[in-house]
């Protein structure tokens, strides 16, 4: 654990100022928020409900896919391969530099809210929520950087293909409640459905969520043990193509 | 002699191309074990087997008594690695690459920092311990790469090409610190390209080509063994005819280098006399002449030409 702790903080020092990250990280969230509550009358709550969801989604989901590319083109991952350190290690190391990156900038839309008097009715399963939900987001950010190329670009370009359709499916702008059917079936597959439906317990109270609350945590976690069991597999057969 | 490094079998096959094929060699402990071979023989995906970052396809390798397959993190623990090319953090100092390779190696804290210092020392980077990487020089990029190898005080090094592309001064430096890690017991693997490298540091070299071991040996004795004629180079003063030179008959063979001819011979003493002859009856002065044996690279050609065929 040391070890990967060791990974992480080499991460946080190159990594968390790198152009994809900010730019994927939070420039993404915040236009893609203001350009949905811009001339729209909605409840506080329910957009900075919507807001942390969204947040913890990008930002946990923009470092770890940065790092495998560009270590892989600064010829780093040969020397880390060479090191009493196994793939689960590193990938560890990378998902912690991810969550403390994810954790950290959700503290803005909290900090946000409570500033124009949202209040957070359940602040421990909100803390426990974007916790989980960062490790599951980081993981699946590995998946994405599983893809054996140094390009940087390739993989963020895969990761907006896959997490801007979520964004749409999970419950942020449009409550879970109301949507059709196969909607709520669609939702149900998204990992941020549940990150969301824990924010709005959390801050809009006990009916504002669609699942029971030990759902949302199960499903997280859930999440974050197959997502982590599939980076390790990809990363293992992509680790020798990428030398 | 205790072996450190045994290989048996060793096989790697990518999509259908034998890169390494069933190899079999130990290293012994102490030793300077050299591994050379052209461009695409295997050299880098052996190593890559060795230091656990790549499985073998078939075989087994043991580091000191460690099945790399299946305690590699006890095998890794063991060794340093220099890979083939240039690779440590450059948004980092030269200090935090050092206590980053302590950390994935576990080194204490204390002692890391002690090593750190006396690494940079060594390679007469302390003055540059706080400046990134992304500043520095090829030579001491590949400096501070040798020394994050280090600084787990590792008993078998690997360096893959450390000369490579060096200045003559950073090459010398890295030789007499390779030559100074082996006298003070450590074990080197020591893949390259530099043929007088490998002669000047290796106790014994394997050749490797088209993934197969062509000769495992001292250099001296594979010079015996494999290297083939001696000769004898000389430079006139004015262009000689070679077809009058072919026609002495201890000459097996001339080549033309540069300004010299080499004369291929197992009599270098005769030839002398008859070199002599022939400038006077030509009117010709001897600029230079030399006799030489075979060399390191007389034999590595020898084998590459042999195993390629």
């Amino acid at each position: 654990m040391m070890r990967a702790y060791a990974i992480a903080k080499k991460d946080m020092r190159i990594y968390y100022l790198k152009g994809p990250v900010v730019i994927f990280g939070v420039l993404s969230p915040t236009f893609l928020f203001l350009a949905f509550i811009v001339g729209r009358d909605l409840p506080i709550d329910f957009l900075i409900a919507g807001l942390l969801g969204m947040t913890v989604f990008f930002t946990s989901t923009s470092v770890s896919p940065v790092v495998a590319p560009t270590e892989t083109q600064s010829r780093n991952l040969e020397r880390l391969a060479a090191s009493p350190v196994s793939i689960t290690t590193i990938l560890i190391g990378d998902i912690l530099a991810s969550v403390f990156f994810g954790v950290a900038i959700s503290f803005i839309p909290v900090l946000l809210g409570i500033a124009m008097g949202v209040t957070i009715i359940h602040p421990f399963i909100l803390i426990l929520g974007i916790v989980l939900a960062a490790f599951c987001f980081s993981a699946m950010g590995l998946i994405f950087s599983s893809t054996p190329t140094s390009m940087t670009s390739t993989v963020m370009m895969l990761s907006t293909m896959i997490k801007f359709p979520l964004v749409f499916i999970s419950g942020i702008f449009i409550p879970i409640g109301e949507l059709s059917l196969w909607g709520k079936a669609l939702a149900s597959l998204s990992p941020l459905t549940y990150i969301t439906d824990l924010c709005r317990y959390s801050i809009q109270g006990n009916t504002s969520n669609y699942y029971p609350v030990v759902l949302d945590i199960s499903a997280l976690i859930i999440f974050l043990v197959i997502f982590m069991v599939a980076a390790v597999k990809l990363h293992e057969r992509s680790l020798p193509k990428r030398l | 002699m205790q072996n450190v490094i045994t290989v048996r079998d060793l096989t790697k096959n990518y999509n259908g191309l034998m890169a390494v094929d069933h190899i079999n060699f130990n290293v012994t402990k102490g030793e300077v074990f050299g591994f050379l071979g052209p461009n695409g023989a295997g050299k880098t995906t052996t190593i890559r087997m060795l230091t656990g970052i790549i499985k073998p396809g078939f075989g087994q390798i043991s580091i000191m008594g460690f099945n790399i397959a299946r305690d590699p993190i006890k095998a890794k623990q063991l060794m340093g690695v220099v890979p083939e090319m240039s690779n440590a953090y450059i948004e980092l100092s030269a200090w935090d690459n050092l206590l980053f390779m302590a950390d994935l190696y576990g080194v204490p804290k204390k002692t890391a920092r002690q090593r750190a210092e006396a690494l940079l020392g060594l390679f007469d980077l302390y003055d540059r311990k706080d400046h990134k990487i992304k500043n520095f020089s090829k030579g001491m990029k590949q400096k501070i790469i040798i020394a994050m190898a280090l600084m787990n005080e590792p008993d078998i090094l690997f360096l893959d090409e450390p000369t490579s592309g060096l200045d003559v001064q950073s090459a010398r430096l890295i030789r007499d610190i390779v030559r100074k890690l082996n006298k003070d017991g450590k074990t080197i693997f020591l893949s390259t390209h530099y043929m007088e490298e490998a002669n000047e540091l290796c106790n014994r070299v394997a050749i490797i080509n088209h993934g197969k071991i062509a000769a495992i040996d001292a250099p001296e004795q594979l010079k015996i063994r494999i290297g083939g004629l001696q000769r004898v180079e000389v430079s006139f003063n004015k262009p000689a005819d070679i077809s009058e030179l072919s026609s002495i008959p201890e000459i097996i063979n001339i080549r033309k280098k540069g300004d010299k001819l080499a004369l291929y011979t197992n009599e270098p003493g005769s030839i002398i006399y008859k070199l002599v002859d022939y400038s006077r009856a030509n009117n010709l002065e001897m600029v230079t002449l030399h006799t030489l044996t075979p060399s390191l690279e007389d034999v590595f050609i020898t084998l590459t030409q042999e195993v390629g065929k």
